[in-house]
């Protein structure tokens, strides 16, 4: 074990919170971080285990592998029983569950302090000592598929997020979705989830962050004496497949069963790890806010309430991805408006973006949001715990948190529009519209 | 002036380092207010509940949640896009929320005496001066036209909605909060206004706080923020539902699935029967995967992704919803499977392992229940709006564990006889 630091800097000009004790962060001989952050608010604590896998690093022919695994992850090890985990937390008191995402795949607990060492010692269990049945696999993965029928197949917006991010990237695996192509899922083997477990559930591979009741030092004694004895697996090597430059406007439809059009349009924008120079991501940070988060944002503001061309309109960008992803704009048009009228609308706003510099106001607004979206972002404990082990699994050291609004607070509106320039251009841009396409014959008309 | 009238005080051991002690008063018009004093962060969140939700929607489907989405699209001077820079160039949030018998207006500010004072001030207007200009009211209404088209292309929302309005036939909780087009399109401001001036009283709210203001200024802050609305009356009692004719309805959806919901009357929020039913429930479908249901229709048979069932507390008998989705030729199957683990467990009851399991993990879990400002402002707030006693949440772990098997069985029996099962099944088209 490592006593890295422990280091909270308080950049905000805030009241010294007494509930809140400091961040502290270890590593243990085998690799494996451990990030504390006490809160004694509640006598409850949140566990999340996080490791460094998702759909994007999968391959083509097996996408949707990290998040099947994930499923299996409930279904026992040598000492466990299948769905067992989940009772055992149940009995305690406690929630449990799991997430995967792009880039990471993330189990957590949420219980009475007390028995935060039950819930570390299952999660050193099933790091190293997975039992992958052929039955439970077979019936596991019939769920997953159930899961990719209801949240994209029969998902209108679903799909169409899906086609777009698959269309937009030519190479980057941020093309696969999370669920995986329905094919995949309808092929995967026990063989494929076994050399993906043995490849990434290593314990330098993973980050464990508790957040809660507890004092740092019990947690890393916990942590040590159940996760400080898994060997670290080898893993293969991983080889980087960067996006090629973009040339030109990319443009797709996708025409289902629908009743309700929509509009994405993202700008490939580049995050923290692409940036020529920092400040460049903060200024995209700005920028998105201003352009379309909240209810002051232009896209609002102007799209929707002056030109009354949508009727909801916004705007996403995450700078601390693993690898760089888009900038999306995205617009539900109002009755009648054409798909392509709103596209106009939007690249309007794009384009003042680029010819004036958002006002001081629009700027001020951001940063009084970053300074009271910080403090709130303290009430729940499975927020803040998600917030570092995010950041941590994207390869960014949580104390970024911390140092946001000051960056912020340096961007100025020159930069707004020099980022707006330099990255919302066509030859980074792919546009996708949801066409609601006739029904089968059979289907009920509506009244 | 309004008087303040202190009722009583409750210390809540939940095992936290601080106890949490809610606080209840009512204001001389009649407010009922919920309090908890946070003072460990920064940050104020405060809620007021009118009883104004969809069930007050009269002849008039989607009035009331029209009107609660106009809040936050004018008030007082500011109109919609000066009003959202005014809070939001605070960081202040404010969202509208409409339930069956709940208008929700949510407040989070942090506790900074300059922000928290215009945080309150423009409240106290979004909740008692809404401008409803004509553009806002027809913006709204476009919005509201095109969240109906995306619920009416989601097999899951069709189904629900399908399964309400079997459920409760002509009772105000059947129609979809959203409303429906031609009756949106009726909709005009006086008629808003009208039932603004009507529902939206002191005497007819609830307000909670919880968060780093003491007492005496979360009194001062209520005052504020109430004082500017008519006095009025506490809406009337809602009539109870008509028992319905149970069946099953089928409608052929293009999609690869077929939506499976069941349900029947459930629960009042003041039910004698709440903690049987509610802890039968827990077993039966309402932990997740390891109830009953998830675990035979998921875990063993791998057929549905979401498999859960829940009551639904409100005024009177709100629903009880059992739902699952699966590939459209295995649907029958699956309606199947959950009827007869429904049967079985009315017949049978829990068994002792079973019941001790939901004690556990219901009575363990309270703690989390509670974890945070926004939970506890959840908590209290529907405490106080339904009027449940302020020793609600001490006592609710006892009375959890005093439940028996044969308790449940009798309360399933009697009140969820399968013979009462009301089915819809939404999807079965070829895409």
């Amino acid at each position: 074990m490592r006593l890295l630091c422990s280091l909270f800097v308080g950049f905000l000009a805030l009241p010294v919170l007494a509930a809140q004790g400091k961040v502290e962060e270890f590593v243990l001989d085998n690799g494996m971080k451990v990030i504390v952050q006490p809160d004694h608010r509640a006598a409850v604590v949140v566990s999340q285990l996080w490791y460094k896998v998702g759909s994007s690093y999968e391959l083509p022919g097996t996408t949707g592998v990290s998040h099947v695994l994930e499923h299996m992850m409930f279904k026992g090890t040598k000492k466990v029983g299948p769905d067992e985990f989940s009772r055992i937390i149940a009995a305690l008191g406690g929630s449990e569950n799991a997430f995967t995402g792009g880039d990471y795949t993330a189990y957590f607990e949420t219980l009475s302090k007390q028995h935060l060492e039950r819930a570390l010692e299952l999660e050193a269990d099933r790091m190293h000592n997975l039992q992958l049945d052929e039955k439970e696999f077979r019936r596991e993965v019939a769920v997953v598929r159930e899961e990719r029928r209801l949240r994209t197949d029969d998902n209108p917006n679903g799909l169409l997020w899906e086609q777009f991010n698959a269309v937009a990237w030519r190479v980057s695996p941020y093309r696969n979705p999370i669920i995986g192509w329905m094919h995949d899922l309808e092929t995967m083997t026990v063989a494929d989830l076994q050399q993906w477990y043995e490849q990434w559930y290593s314990p330098d591979n993973a980050i464990l962050v508790v957040v809660g009741d507890v004092q740092p030092l019990e947690v890393l004694t916990l942590a040590k004496k159940h996760f400080e004895p898994l060997p670290v697996r080898k893993r293969r090597g991983y080889k980087a497949r960067p996006e090629p430059a973009q040339k030109g406007v990319t443009r797709l439809t996708v025409s289902v069963p629908a009743k309700q059009p929509i509009l994405f349009m993202g700008y490939k924008s580049p995050a923290m790890v692409d940036v020529e120079e920092p400040w460049e991501a903060y200024a995209l940070v700005v920028l998105n806010s201003v352009l379309g988060e909240g209810d002051s944002s232009r896209l609002t503001s102007r799209v929707v309430r002056e030109q009354k061309l949508a009727v909801s309109a916004g705007s996403s960008y995450d700078a601390f991805s693993r690898l760089s992803g888009m900038l999306v704009l995205e617009a539900v048009p109002a009755e009648g408006v054409a798909l392509e009228a709103v596209e106009k609308a939007l690249r309007e706003q794009v384009a003042s973006l680029q010819n004036e510099p958002i006002s001081k106001e629009e700027l001020q607004r951001v940063v009084n949001q970053t300074v009271a979206k910080k403090v709130f972002a303290r009430d729940s404990l499975f927020y803040q715990a998600m917030l570092i082990g995010m950041r941590e699994t994207n390869g960014y050291d949580w104390k970024t948190l911390d140092q946001e609004l000051q960056h912020i607070r340096k961007i100025t509106p020159r930069q707004v529009q020099a980022v707006a320039r330099k990255y919302l251009v066509d030859a980074r841009l792919t546009v996708a519209m949801l066409e609601p396409g006739k029904a089968p014959a059979g289907e009920e008309k509506e009244p | 002036m309004i008087r303040q009238v202190f009722l009583m005080s409750l210390l809540l051991l939940t095992g936290a380092a601080q106890a949490l002690e809610i606080q209840s008063w009512r204001t001389a018009q009649g407010t009922r207010v919920m309090y908890a004093h946070a003072p460990q962060l920064p940050m104020v969140d405060l809620s007021v509940l009118f009883d104004a939700g969809s069930a007050r929607d009269g002849a008039q489907p989607g009035k009331a949640r029209l009107l609660n989405q106009l809040l936050l699209e004018g008030a007082g001077e500011w109109d919609a896009d000066a009003l959202a820079r005014h809070l939001e160039s605070r960081g202040i949030e404010i969202s509208t929320r409409v339930g069956r018998d709940i208008a929700w207006i949510n407040m989070r500010s942090l506790s900074d005496k300059s922000i928290l004072t215009v945080a309150l001030d423009t409240l106290a207007e979004v909740i008692a001066s809404p401008r409803l200009d004509a553009d806002a009211i027809a913006r709204v209404k476009e919005r509201t036209l095109a969240e109906l088209r995306l619920s009416r292309q989601s097999a899951e929302n069709v189904a629900e909605q399908m399964l309400m309005q079997a459920l409760y036939g002509k009772h105000p909780y059947a129609h979809d909060p959203l409303g429906d087009a031609s009756s949106l399109a009726r909709l005009d401001a006086g008629q808003l206004r009208a039932f603004h001036e009507q529902y939206y009283t002191a005497a007819n709210a609830v307000v909670a706080v919880v968060g780093n203001v003491d007492r005496n200024q979360a009194e001062l802050l209520v005052k504020r923020l109430v004082g500017s609305l008519e006095a009025g009356e506490k809406a009337a009692p809602l009539p109870p539902p008509e028992k319905p004719k149970p069946g099953i309805q089928r409608k052929r959806f293009p999609a690869s699935q077929t939506h499976i919901n069941m349900g029947m009357l459930g629960i009042r929020r003041d039910d004698a029967d709440y903690f049987p039913l509610l802890v039968g429930n827990h077993i039966l479908g309402g932990s997740g995967l390891t109830s009953i249901m998830g675990e035979e229709v998921r875990n063993k048979r791998g057929l549905s992704y979401g498999i859960s069932s829940r009551f639904t507390p409100l005024w009177v008998q709100g629903p009880w919803m059992l739902s699952a989705q699966t590939k459209n030729d295995q649907a029958e199957s699956t309606r199947q499977l959950m009827v007869a683990l429904l049967r079985d467990f009315i017949d049978e009851g829990p068994d002792e392992k079973q019941l001790e399991a939901a004690k556990k993990h219901l009575v363990g879990g309270f703690p989390l229940k509670l974890a945070s400002n926004r939970k506890i402002l959840q908590q209290i707030a529907v405490l106080g709006f339904y009027d449940l006693p302020l020793n609600w949440l001490d006592t609710w772990a006892t009375k959890v564990e005093q439940v028996s098997a044969s308790q449940v069985r009798r309360a399933f029996r009697r009140r969820m006889p399968v013979k009462n099962l009301v089915t819809v099944m939404v999807g079965g088209a070829k895409q």
